[in-house]
């Protein structure tokens, strides 16, 4: 193992050349870009030994990323906020197909106004396409989580397609230390792809064809469900195994921290975690019973350790960097549609923050501490909007 | 040219699903043909879609990619990276897509993926409108021509998108268009299409929807030829820029023997008639003329 300085996006690229990739479609977006940059120049450095499709669109990203797991390689995407959007069909095209693509999504805001900043705005609204979806929150994060999305989608009682997730600039542009695993120990956890599909001559199937109402349609998305609910497990099992060759620790569906004998927790996903990882150690310094609770996998939710949360806390607060309009914050709805069905549900307040990349600070952070403490919230609250500006 | 040149091998099975007298598919039949069996399908939202039976059945017996509307040219690429990184890279990775898939949401696609070179074949199936939909126009559907978006008092007045000249203008190896009621032609293109490598080839085909054309589904291969024979729907290729006139007509039909029997340019006034005349008789010489040319 070697510690390397890399962005985000070096650290997406070089788990995607250890994962031995075989199939990379490519269209640049901002702040994306840097990803398929990384991948080109290790591919033409004969670093990685790959085909690179340098396809006219990330909608045709996604349609040949499917073409190629349907042939049978191990394929990679990436992408960002309007990107993201523009590939929404074929999302349900990739899961609907089984195929196992790994794909990462740089968090962005998506315009008007045209805005390139940090957001979840953009993947929130794929969540009902079918992919697992894993949010990062250090360099390290996404570069382990890009390994193990391969084998937790290629599990053959998974068979699903993953996003993982980091924020744009905070992450994508911003340089840590990462440990870098083996490649001996990479292929060790990883074996070449084996796909349960074959488009081959010697097969004659036939994949994506109509189903009447009475056909197997219903039947199929059940079966997609059962998959999802199977890499909740997997994903554990995945992260064991990863623990176990190379030393990382196993981070889990939500990780916590400091919340023993919290009296208040706040749920944050991404890289606004780390902000409030900062409030809970200046506010554990005043004496301040306060913790902090990281949403990892959105997709599928974690809906039984949503409940044990709500289950030991009183006070949860939920920052949302996305809203969606007309109903709230997307992870608030849905953490309150586990947390309803407890006997004796927390009180939850639901934080609009960062939205199109807005500064949120730990100082921020603790002042909306200092609100669930005091009980003194609404149900919803945007926080850092600036008077007379609209 | 013998009638013997069209294999004997059958790759589309009884059971599909099609309407009597479907232009897409006879062409289909054809086109596996020339392919043979060692072929593999992509084919976007379509009436092929449907043709090959709805799940788990298929009368296709290539295996067969099915997607969306605009992806064909894309998901043949990737499929082809695919096939290619696993050993099978000998397998012919065709799209089959109709004028919709081709000349409007697909053409992106499509560009895309000839400008790239891929070792594709993509196929347009024309039917000169979205017939799977219930007929309405598309960018390849002819002036004047009735469908359900443009009816009478609401008629297309702009010309047919020349798809094969768009795609020359990306300069493949070979572009070539086809017509089911000339078989021998036919294979003999797609066979061509088979045989080069490194690069896109695109074949487009005039596909007879008797249920869109309004005409009896048994005249189906007597309009294909009608529309050869007018010159309507002239048989060249294109290889590496040079252009070739596959078929001549011994003796040229007017238009009118084309268009008259067809339900849709029933609306057309005789002076309206002449005028596609004129524009069919400009395109013809054009044609000679790149055919002396290149």
């Amino acid at each position: 193992m070697t510690r390397e300085l890399l962005s985000g996006n070096q650290a997406v690229g070089e788990a995607v050349r250890l994962a031995r990739v075989e199939v990379i479609a490519a269209y640049p977006i901002t702040p994306q870009t840097t990803i398929v940059e990384h991948l080109a120049e290790a591919i033409a450095k004969g670093r990685m030994d790959c085909d690179y499709i340098t396809v006219e669109s990330e909608h045709s990203a996604m349609a040949a990323c499917i073409g190629a797991s349907l042939g049978g390689a191990r394929t990679f995407t990436a992408t960002s906020s309007h990107g993201l959007a523009l590939m929404h069909e074929m999302l349900h095209w990739a899961s609907g197909q089984r195929t196992p693509i790994v794909m990462a999504n740089v968090n962005r805001a998506l315009g008007p106004p045209w805005n390139i900043w940090v957001d979840h705005s953009d993947s929130m609204a794929q969540r009902d396409t079918g992919w697992i979806q894993i949010y990062a929150e250090t360099n390290q994060e996404v570069l382990d989580t890009v390994i193990q999305a391969y084998k937790v989608a290629e599990d053959k009682r998974v068979m699903l397609p993953a996003m993982v997730m980091e924020d744009a600039f905070v992450l994508s542009h911003t340089y840590m230390p990462v440990d870098m695993p083996e490649q001996s120990v990479i292929d060790k956890f990883l074996p070449p792809y084996t796909p349960m599909q074959k488009v081959h001559p010697e097969t004659m199937e036939l994949y994506g064809s109509f189903s009447p109402p009475d056909g197997p349609y219903m039947e199929l998305r059940r079966d997609m469900e059962n998959a999802m609910n199977a890499s909740l497990p997997v994903f554990k099992e995945v992260e064991a195994d990863y623990a176990k060759l190379t030393g990382r620790p196993a981070l889990g569906l939500m990780e916590e921290y400091r919340t023993d004998g919290a009296d208040v927790v706040m749920v944050a996903m991404g890289s606004m975690a780390a902000t409030a990882r900062d409030s809970v150690d200046e506010l554990r310094k005043e004496g301040k019973k306060v913790g902090l609770v990281r949403l990892r996998v959105f997709r599928p939710f974690p809906h039984d350790y949503v409940r044990s949360i709500g289950e030991r806390f009183d006070t949860v607060g939920i920052l949302n960097r996305a809203y969606s309009f007309g109903s709230g914050g997307p992870v608030s709805t849905e953490m309150c549609s586990s947390l309803l069905t407890l006997p004796d549900p927390p009180k939850v307040a639901s934080f609009i923050a960062g939205l199109g990349g807005r500064d949120l600070r730990p100082a921020d952070v603790s002042k909306l501490y200092g609100k669930l403490i005091d009980g003194k919230f609404n149900q919803e609250e945007w926080i850092g909007l600036k008077e007379g500006v609209v | 040219m013998s009638k013997m040149t069209v294999p004997e091998i059958e790759l589309l099975d009884g059971g599909h699903v099609a309407c009597q007298g479907c232009g897409a598919a006879l062409s289909m039949r054809l086109f596996l043909k020339g392919a043979g069996p060692d072929t593999a399908l992509v084919i976007p939202a379509c009436c092929w879609a449907v043709i090959a039976s709805s799940m788990p059945n298929t009368c296709l017996r290539v295996p067969t990619v099915l997607s969306a509307f605009e992806a064909a040219a894309a998901v043949a690429s990737g499929l082809k990276a695919g096939l290619r990184r696993k050993g099978a890279g000998d397998v012919t990775v065709a799209a089959f897509a109709g004028d919709g898939g081709t000349a409007d949401i697909g053409i992106q696609a499509l560009s895309g993926a000839a400008e790239r070179s891929e070792d594709i074949i993509y196929v347009c199936y024309d039917n000169e409108a979205y017939m799977n939909t219930g007929i309405q126009r598309s960018g390849a559907t002819p002036p004047g021509t009735w469908t359900t978006t443009t009816p009478r008092g609401l008629d297309k007045k702009t010309p047919k998108k020349d798809m094969p000249a768009i795609m020359v203008a990306h300069r493949i190896p070979y572009v070539a268009t086809l017509n089911p009621s000339f078989a021998e032609d036919f294979v003999a293109k797609v066979k061509k299409a088979v045989s080069i490598h490194g690069g896109t080839r695109y074949l487009h085909i005039l596909a007879d929807c008797p249920t869109g054309w309004k005409h009896d589904p048994s005249q189906m291969v007597e309009v294909g030829r009608l529309a050869t024979w007018s010159r309507a729907w002239p048989l060249y290729e294109v290889e590496n820029g040079k252009y070739r006139i596959t078929w001549e007509p011994s003796k040229v039909v007017p238009v009118t023997d084309y268009m008259k029997v067809q339900g849709r340019f029933s609306g057309l006034t005789p002076e309206n008639i002449d005028g596609i005349q004129k524009s069919v008789d400009e395109r013809w010489l054009k044609l000679k003329a790149l055919a002396s040319a290149t």
